[in-house]
């Protein structure tokens, strides 16, 4: 009987998971493009970019109990990967990018060469960030650094590449970082028009992005990774080895923002040093903070939700708006942790769903441990 | 060979800011376990601290109001410290990711107020007479400012050295550090040990933006610069351990100096990095937390 | 029961700073037997078992399990060799649901292809060892609401569906009811039975007498004695060992 009871309650979450995907995917790809102008719908995509960065940082840090503070390096991974393949799709063959020629240099550098073929660029703007998140990892993990060592190391991470990028000014266009593309595979970057076009592909991205995620998050190994999350030494004791399980989700995350940034370069128009650093990196933290770290739509609506916020009010009052952002910011990760996924589930409560009601005090119970549990283990 | 020293000195230099930059991390981390990072806006802080005193006794006084600026920069980083801990990070206990996260929120805010007060582009403050000039030994020259700076991190070092080893509040900070629970037991008021822990490695980074005045022009994001490395000293140099952070900073600053002079300051940050990622590959140890018994 | 030695513990040291935890230890444990290891605080009976489970390295000795050497091994290939642990402290997943805990610790063996896919009801080595613990009443609950001891009930499930061929329990009915004593009791019994190889640390002398075989004595990180309860009991030294501390009231009660 209770296990009859199980299996529908299994089918009945599925089935909502599935109105509740495809409604969202309706939304994305027909209802925004016919009601968005060009410019507000480029934006959006913009967002969206940010998005599949926040589904990955939710998997691992949400889910994976890793506070990646260096996300900036695999996005700009991604997008380099793709703006070298623009630069030199537009300079044509045998010619060098333009920000070359202004800073003296004559023969293209090795490594920009194989970025020449398209089934070589696209590919490494996610392999790339996959295996220096599986290396590092790796090594990382290995030797069981974890914890706030681990967000500080991914975080220098990310600064050191940054460094490198300025520095190396004739091989990666320094602090100005690739720009002033017009064309991608024959699609003129400059039309307005085009721009629908461009963000159905990133809309399709995120969706498809998101359902990876989630099967990890669902699957055995999601359930895995949490209990990594709780007790790492406990998980090894299982027969486990935890470096594995940590490695897949980092490096999962890694591949996102590769991916968003090989998308974000034709909508944006630039990759830079300056969208990289730290501050950029640990805003693509606050974004899943905010949104719900827990919850892998939620991380995703954050990145959304903030970013568009930031628009409207970051221009208008630029002061404001960062005391604003860095106030919101400290209160939800003092008081809220579970960010507005938690708000959303209060209000659920306290409307009182039957289920909830049926079940009393045991679900309060169970609200309070999962409340305890949220606690970053120590 | 005077290539070699004069590396050698200048990494030395900037080993000391370094480690006076670390050295309230280590503390914090090794004690509370909080990671707080708007110690670099501490530093930012002391140096703005200099620059408005300063500019408050005139261009005739810049001597005394360098030497005045020393402790007071002590007492407004320490005391900003205090706020932090009493307002935001003791109610954090248990959670250091999310305390991590929450005081980079007070550190975009303190940034701002920085931008909002002093304006958004650097500012100078002008070195002390006494301090220009060089001193050459051997080849090499020294500047007084670099000098300088050793020499009040080797104070600054002695008297932590002299407070943790013979003071009864250091020893103290100590036995917290060590365990926490034992402590408290025996009598100890941690949340008070607490408190005069982060006012003191506060206090030291405000001490920091003071001598930082001396290589260069004060800005709202001068501590950012500083906090990575530091983290970085204290990552190798290991928890709460004085001659770890001492022996990390020297090393690291050393590093720097050297391979920046063979290729370019770029190529040495993430050579830097590379090198740490390897050293723990060997020495994990340092970072691990003490094996207890069980799994806790 | 047969004869092989499952389990073989040659000149085993554990040093922490200088201090001999384990000092030359020898110890054999036969396939299919339940074996107590009983010693006064500070003997080294944990960290023997953390030096079998690959948790503390040891400075020298061998410790071999049906014929594989495991110093120097990692701890998840030490499990994965058949080697199951619980732990004073009961570690479990708060967050996950203890159906969850149990799953997740059953599936250790699963390819990582397999483990990308997700849960499909629950499997019978899951269910059996939930129902063993008495635990399938709350198997929906998240483990962080759990008391102390259905957290030790929980552990032992983890490690009982795992089907180690060694498993070891440190201190498994540690504030435990006289009850639930008795159940954990006759469990560690049936596992023996099916074939399972038992090592015990347990200071309940009551609890040793009523369900061990054989008794290895431990004392200041070697072996003292060995054999059954009465030959234990009545060894000079033993006694000689517990008498010299008085105040060690665990310790007068092996000789009560």
């Amino acid at each position: 009987m209770s296990r009859l009871a199980g299996t529908l309650a299994a089918g009945d979450a599925r089935w909502g998971f599935l109105i509740r995907f495809l409604v969202v995917a309706a939304a994305m790809l027909l209802l925004a493009p016919a009601v968005l102008s060009d410019f507000r719908l480029s934006l959006l995509a913009k967002f969206l970019c940010f998005a599949i960065v926040a589904v990955g940082i939710g998997l691992a840090w949400g889910q994976g109990g890793m506070l990646v503070l260096g996300q900036g390096l695999f996005f700009g991974l991604g997008g380099y990967s793709m703006g070298m393949y623009m630069k030199l799709e537009e300079a044509g063959p045998g010619q060098l990018p333009d920000f070359m020629v202004w800073s003296g240099v004559e023969s293209l550098p090795a490594v920009w060469e194989p970025f020449r073929h398209a089934w070589f660029a696209l590919p490494m703007a996610v392999l790339l960030p996959m295996a220096v998140a599986a290396v590092l990892g790796t090594l990382v993990f290995r030797q069981r650094v974890r914890g706030a060592y681990f967000a500080i190391l991914s975080q220098g991470l990310a600064a050191a590449f940054v460094i490198v990028l300025v520095g190396q000014q004739g091989l990666t266009g320094g602090t100005n970082g690739l720009t002033n593309f017009t064309q991608l595979f024959g699609l003129d970057l400059t039309a307005q028009a085009n721009a629908s076009i461009l963000y159905t592909m990133v809309a399709l991205g995120l969706l498809a992005v998101f359902l990876i995620a989630r099967q990890l998050v669902a699957s055995r190994y999601g359930r895995v990774l949490v209990a990594v999350r709780d007790s790492e030494d406990r998980v090894r004791f299982l027969g486990y080895d935890p470096t594995r399980i940590k490695v897949v989700a980092y490096t999962a995350a890694a591949g996102m923002a590769g991916l968003a940034g090989a998308m974000f370069v034709p909508i944006v128009g630039i990759i830079s040093p300056a969208l990289l650093g730290i501050l950029p990196s640990i805003e693509m933290v606050i974004w899943v903070a905010l949104g719900g770290r827990a919850v892998l739509a939620w991380a995703a609506g954050g990145a959304v939700l903030v970013n568009w916020v930031k628009t409207g009010l970051s221009e208008r009052f630029p002061s404001g708006w960062l005391y604003l952002f860095g106030m919101v910011f400290v209160v939800v990760i003092a008081f809220a942790p579970k960010g507005m996924a938690g708000i959303g589930e209060y209000v659920r409560a306290g409307l009182g769903r039957p289920g909830a009601v049926r079940l009393g005090p045991r679900a309060r119970d169970r609200a309070t441990a999962r409340d305890r549990a949220a606690q970053e283990p120590a | 060979m005077e290539i070699f020293l004069s590396q050698l000195f200048i990494g030395l230099s900037v080993a000391s800011i370094l480690l006076l930059v670390a050295l309230g991390l280590t503390f914090t981390f090794g004690q509370m376990n909080v990671i707080n990072m708007a110690h670099g806006e501490f530093v930012m802080a002391g140096a703005y601290t200099t620059y408005v005193i300063q500019g408050a006794l005139g261009a005739s006084l810049v001597t005394l109001g360098f030497l005045v600026a020393l402790p007071l920069a002590f007492l407004v980083g320490g005391a900003l410290g205090v706020v932090l801990e009493w307002v935001l990070i003791r109610r954090l206990s248990g959670r250091p990711l999310d305390t991590l996260l929450a005081t980079f929120g007070v550190a975009l805010i303190l940034q701002q107020v920085a931008r909002d007060v002093f304006g958004a582009s650097n500012v100078q403050v002008r070195a002390p007479a006494f301090l220009d000039g060089a001193i050459t030994v051997a080849g090499v020259s020294m500047s007084y400012t670099r000098l300088f700076i050793i020499a009040l991190v080797g104070v600054c070092l002695a008297a932590i050295w002299a407070h943790l080893g013979r003071s009864p509040a250091g020893r103290r900070m100590r036995a917290v550090m060590q365990n926490r629970d034992l402590a408290a037991a025996s009598g100890v008021r941690t949340p008070r040990v607490d408190r005069r822990t982060f006012f003191i490695g506060s206090g030291l980074a405000g001490v920091a933006g003071v001598a930082v005045t001396l290589l260069g022009s004060v800005g709202p994001t001068l501590g950012t610069n500083y906090l990575i490395d530091a983290f970085l000293v204290v990552i190798v140099g290991g928890l709460g351990r004085l001659r770890g952070a001492v022996m990390a900073a020297v090393a690291l600053g050393l590093f720097n100096a050297y391979v920046e002079y063979g290729t370019d300051a770029s190529i040495a940050k993430a050579a830097a990095f590379a090198l740490i990622v390897v050293f723990l590959q060997f020495r994990p140890q340092g970072l691990v937390v003490q094996r207890a018994r069980g799994l806790t | 029961m047969t004869d092989a030695p499952l389990l073989e513990i040659r000149g085993l040291e554990v040093i922490f700073d200088g201090f001999h935890a384990v000092d030359g230890l020898d110890l054999t444990v036969r396939e299919g037997e339940v074996r107590f290891l009983i010693g006064p605080n500070g003997a080294g009976k944990t960290t023997l078992v953390d030096a079998i489970t690959g948790l503390v390295r040891p400075a020298g000795g061998s410790i071999r399990f049906a014929g594989e050497e495991l110093v120097g091994q990692r701890e998840h290939r030490i499990v994965g060799l058949g080697v199951g642990r619980t732990f004073q402290t009961p570690t479990v997943f708060e967050q996950l649901s203890v159906l969850e805990n149990v799953d997740v610790a059953a599936s250790f063996r699963l390819p990582f292809r397999s483990l990308l896919r997700r849960r499909r009801g629950v499997t019978d080595r899951v269910r059996r060892a939930l129902e063993d613990v008495g635990l399938a009443e709350l198997q929906e609950e998240p483990a962080g609401v759990l008391s102390h001891g259905q957290r030790q009930w929980l552990e032992v499930a983890m490690v009982l569906c795992q089907r180690p061929r060694l498993l070891l329990l440190d201190e498994p009915v540690a504030g435990m009811t006289g009850e639930e004593r008795l159940r954990t009791g006759e469990l560690t019994t049936r596992i023996a039975a099916e074939g399972t190889t038992v090592v015990v640390i347990e200071h309940d002398m009551d609890f040793v007498r009523r369900f061990a075989t054989r008794v290895t004595v431990m004392h200041e990180g070697a072996l003292l004695a060995e054999g059954t309860v009465a030959e234990v009991q009545q060894d000079a030294m033993v006694r000689d060992v517990y008498l010299g501390r008085p105040r060690d009231a665990r310790g007068a009660a092996v000789v009560a």
